[in-house]
């Protein structure tokens, strides 16, 4: 379904449903997945890890693991040299390489339950668990803390004693464990209260959620004796495994060459490196392959999470709905090191609206939980789940819907966002408009269900990317670029190729290269691969273009300003040119030999110009009174895509997006005990969303195309988790006229709210 | 610990291999047998994505202990392609782009595969509730759902 400007329309292969290049290799189980791959001679890599939420290591005795029969390695942190105090990006995050040093292994202390201490690497994987078993640790166990409040509290067990919270001036003499205080603003705050007839402030909670891919981390090392190092790797970014790996382990670029496999889900949470530091120094050190795959326990345990946190949200508007005033202060969970999205969180908060005043405040806070990871529109979900919530509350108390309350305050192009950018052509308007107009909007919710909406944003980002483009002897045509296809990015990158050469899409092969035998490309991440390495193979089919001119040129003795491409096809400018019949991309190729050799066409660049991506979500949804159950009955989620380059995968990025948001809102959480340990790390425990838990999510494809796109691409993925915990959140205050404020909207919790809210019956 | 020898009929092919009698089925048809189109994306039955049958029933081959398929018929999704003919579910699948990531298609073939031969005309609930044992983080399940039911009402068509 599709509304709005519908552009594609004018494509012959741009927004048609192709089957994907890889599908049959996926439905047949022969496409190769992290844990796939075997080499001979292979050992099985195991990582030792913490039990304990926060203590010192004292000493570790790795003597009676290393005397077992069928180890071949054993290493700790003093197998990886120490690391500068140095920011590195990583995705849509930061990373700082001294504490991703310490995040492998860990080195004086131990930050949180499950991480890693050491490893060991051995001929069988029953050996390697029994080696692990064997590893003496002596620690000094202190003091935790989980939550984030009580981490910023000054008298908190302190995690890292050199920790000097940033952008505070002056700046604090006293560790603790506040990394980093960000502002941002707009206007005057003071001036806009003043203006304000209605104000509504909430404060609201959110716990840390895995990203939840189903394939566990993975991977393969194999490092010879002349330094060289093949890793195969499940990653959404081979070459930033190829750097970590190389800064981490001091071995020069050149001399590591990663090739990605099949990736079984990442959402962020693979644009990290956890177990290739280490299989490479196992394989180094035995002298064997290594591999070395987690466990889902461990995937939940010591892979990032996305940060829980607080937001503190203050809205003030005038009587008829235009918003004056809008404050927000956001605290993240870091996990054991700084880091959390806190910027985006901060970014994003208002970026839906054109608000002439806004303070932002935003605090990234350490605490003995595993060290969080880019999920989806990293940070966004956060602050749009306080401000949404809040917003549902200034149209309840100004009687307005909530559509046209939106409507009312949309950013449109000319909007100056709180952290710098002026929009240029965005289709917030076109979304919420959809919305509007929908089959759902007008259609009232059935009885005893209540309805739910927000909106949500994401910048997208653009970044490096290299392409290249090859013309076989026969015409048809291989394109190669190097980002790990995670939901289908082969297919809209062949549909780009195909329409800019003007072939049948079947006559393109996508092929994604290791990272020896393409340029440097940034990560499958950012929702920028459509956009950026998309741009790249557009460029990279031009450049082919302006040779297979030359060629025609060559053959009919013209200039090469004497011939366009038109539908495949060289062909004279004009009847000047003289009479010519049009050469094919067939013809061309068998003629290479003889008009200068192989036909090749590359680019290489750093895109500008992501399009903003909005999307605007509305729930119907019924809360079972008696046990606290969500049941969904209805969910449509718009959004601004600029153009659907594959159609059918961008209501699937929407879909997913979406249910992934509707779980976070009503079920999943990392819950801890006393102890600071996870008590729910695996499946059964941690609750995501199974098919019998939804209805179909209808999705509307909105297209106002990107300006800085040839096709007018916008970044798709990361959008629709945006809006969905606040727009269940605004459902369910609507439904039982309760309005919760800490996530997950889970049966205890409601069941809570809801006795706490009822008249007990002993009282009557 | 001595391996056990045990016979199966893999996929329509008889099939020997030896095993620990403490490995899962899983393990052994990924590195023993080299059928890694089964994936272990839990270990703890709680996915779906090491889905297969073991006389005709479905499984999930994480927690089927390697010695219990002795004398039993097994199918993956390695078997459900016919020569070069896919499968009806495979290909809807692929046109109906049910699958983002595809680690978790081979388990959702073999789970709607056995779905829809114990009940070839299933509601939307029906299918809802019949695979809601593997988990799909990317598509939202929509997608999927909407390609099984294709299926089967390309299947009731072909029947009649």
């Amino acid at each position: 379904m599709s509304t709005g400007q519908g552009n594609s329309g004018k494509y012959k292969w741009i927004g048609t449903r192709v089957d994907r290049p890889d599908g049959a290799d996926k439905v047949t189980g022969r496409a190769r997945f992290g844990a796939d791959f075997n080499m001979p001679g292979q050992l099985i890599g195991r990582v030792l890890r913490s039990p304990h939420a926060h203590a010192l290591i004292k000493s570790i005795d790795t003597s009676a693991a290393e005397k077992l029969a069928g180890v071949k390695a054993v290493i700790t942190a003093q197998d990886l040299p120490e690391q500068p105090n140095v920011i590195v990006p990583a995705g849509e995050m930061q990373v700082n390489l001294r504490d991703i040093t310490r995040n492998i292994l860990a080195r004086e202390k131990v930050l949180f339950e499950g991480h890693p201490i050491a490893a060991v690497a051995a001929t069988s994987d029953a050996i390697a668990r029994q080696a692990v078993e064997l590893i003496k640790v002596e620690y000094e166990v202190l003091p935790h803390v989980i939550d984030v409040a009580e981490a910023m509290k000054p008298d908190a067990p302190v995690l890292h004693d050199h920790l000097i919270t940033e952008g505070v001036k002056p700046p604090p003499t006293k560790a603790s464990n506040i990394a980093k205080r960000m502002d941002n603003a707009k206007g005057d705050i003071e001036a806009g209260w003043k203006q304000a007839e209605v104000t509504i402030e909430r404060e609201y909670t959110t716990q840390a959620v895995h990203q939840g891919y189903i394939e566990p981390h993975a991977c393969l090392a194999s490092a010879a004796e002349d330094g060289q190092v093949q890793l195969w790797s499940t990653t959404q970014g081979h070459f930033q495994v190829r750097g970590f790996v190389s800064r981490l382990l001091g071995i020069e670029t050149s001399q590591i060459r990663v090739t990605p496999s099949e990736i079984g889900g990442g959402f962020g949470g693979k644009t990290v490196v956890y177990l290739e530091p280490i299989a490479v120094r196992l394989s180094q050190k035995s002298g064997k392959p290594v591999k070395m795959v987690m466990t889902r326990e461990e995937v939940f345990r010591a892979s990032g999470p996305a940060p829980g946190g607080t937001v503190r949200v203050k809205l003030g508007a005038r009587k008829d709905g235009t918003i004056v005033a809008a404050e927000c202060e956001i605290a993240l969970q870091a996990g054991a090191f700084p880091g959390s999205p806190l910027g985006p969180a901060c970014w994003t908060s208002f970026a839906c609206y054109d608000i002439p005043n806004i303070k932002v405040v935003g605090f990234d806070v350490v605490s003995n939980r595993p060290k969080v990871a880019a999920y989806r529109a990293p940070g966004a979900p956060i602050s749009a789940w306080g401000v949404e919530s809040t917003l549902d509350i200034l149209a309840q108390e100004l009687g307005m819907d909530p559509i046209e309350l939106r409507l009312k305050n949309a950013a449109k192009k000319g909007t100056k966002t709180s952290y710098g950018p002026t929009f240029d052509t965005i289709g917030f308007v076109e979304t919420l408009e959809a919305i509007k107009n929908s089959a759902h909007y007008k259609t009232p919710p059935k009885p005893g269900y209540a309805r739910g909406v927000a909106a949500g944003f994401w910048f997208n980002v653009g970044a490096d990317s290299s392409a290249a483009a090859h013309v076989a002897e026969d015409g048809t045509v291989t394109v190669i670029s190097g980002n790990p296809d995670i939901g289908g990015s082969r297919a809209s990158l062949a549909l780009m190729a195909a329409e800019e050469l003007g072939v049948d899409y079947e006559k393109v092969r996508p092929v994604i290269a290791d990272t020896s035998s393409i340029g440097f490309n940034f990560v499958t991440g950012g929702s920028r691969v459509t956009f950026a390495t998309g741009l790249a193979v557009v460029n990279s089919v031009r450049d082919m273009i302006r040779e297979l001119k030359v060629r025609a040129a060559k053959t009919w003795g013209v200039d090469p300003d004497a011939v366009v491409w038109e539908d495949g096809m060289a062909k004279p400018a004009g009847s000047n040119v003289g009479e010519f019949e049009p050469l094919s991309l067939a013809q061309l190729a068998a003629t290479a030999g003889k008009t200068g050799g192989p036909i090749n066409g590359h680019a290489q660049l750093n895109a500008q110009g992501a399009g903003p991506g909005f999307g605007v979500h509305v729930v119907d949804l019924k809360v079972d009174r008696d046990t606290g159950c969500v049941h969904i009955d209805r969910y449509t989620a718009a959004q601004d895509v600029g153009t659907a380059i594959h159609p059918s995968y961008v209501e699937g990025q929407i879909q997913g997006g979406a249910v992934q948001g509707i779980g976070w809102a009503l079920n999943e959480e990392y819950i801890y005990n006393a102890k600071g340990r996870l008590d729910n790390a695996g499946f059964l425990d941690y609750r995501m969303p199974v098919a019998s838990d939804l209805p179909m999510i209808d999705a509307l494809v909105v297209e106002v195309p990107n300006p800085h796109h040839p096709y007018g691409v916008r970044g798709v993925g990361e959008v629709p988790i945006v809006p969905p915990l606040a727009a269940v959140g605004n459902a369910v205050a609507r439904s039982i006229n309760i309005r919760m404020t800490d996530l997950p909207l889970s049966p205890p919790r409601l069941s809570a709210a809801i006795d706490a809210a009822t008249p007990k019956m002993a009282a009557e | 610990m001595a391996k056990m020898h045990i016979s199966t009929t893999i996929n329509g092919e008889p099939t020997e291999f030896l095993c620990d009698p403490s490995q899962s089925l899983l393990d052994v048809l990924r590195d023993n047998l080299g059928l890694t189109g089964s994936k272990e994306g839990c270990g703890s039955g709680d996915c779906g994505a090491c889905s297969i049958t073991l006389d005709d029933r479905l499984v999930c081959s994480c927690l089927v202990l390697a010695p219990e398929a002795e004398g039993k018929k097994i199918e993956t999704v390695e078997g459900i392609a016919q020569g070069d003919q896919l499968h009806p579910l495979q290909k809807k699948f692929v046109e109906f782009a049910a699958l983002q990531c595809g680690i978790c298609t081979p388990g959702f073939l073999i789970a709607s595969k056995a779905l829809l031969a114990k009940n070839p005309n299933p509601t939307e609930t029906e299918v809802r509730f019949g695979l809601a044992g593997n988990l799909c983080r990317c598509t939202g399940y929509d997608k999927i759902i909407r390609a099984v039911m294709e299926v089967a009402a390309e299947m009731r068509g072909a029947a009649r």
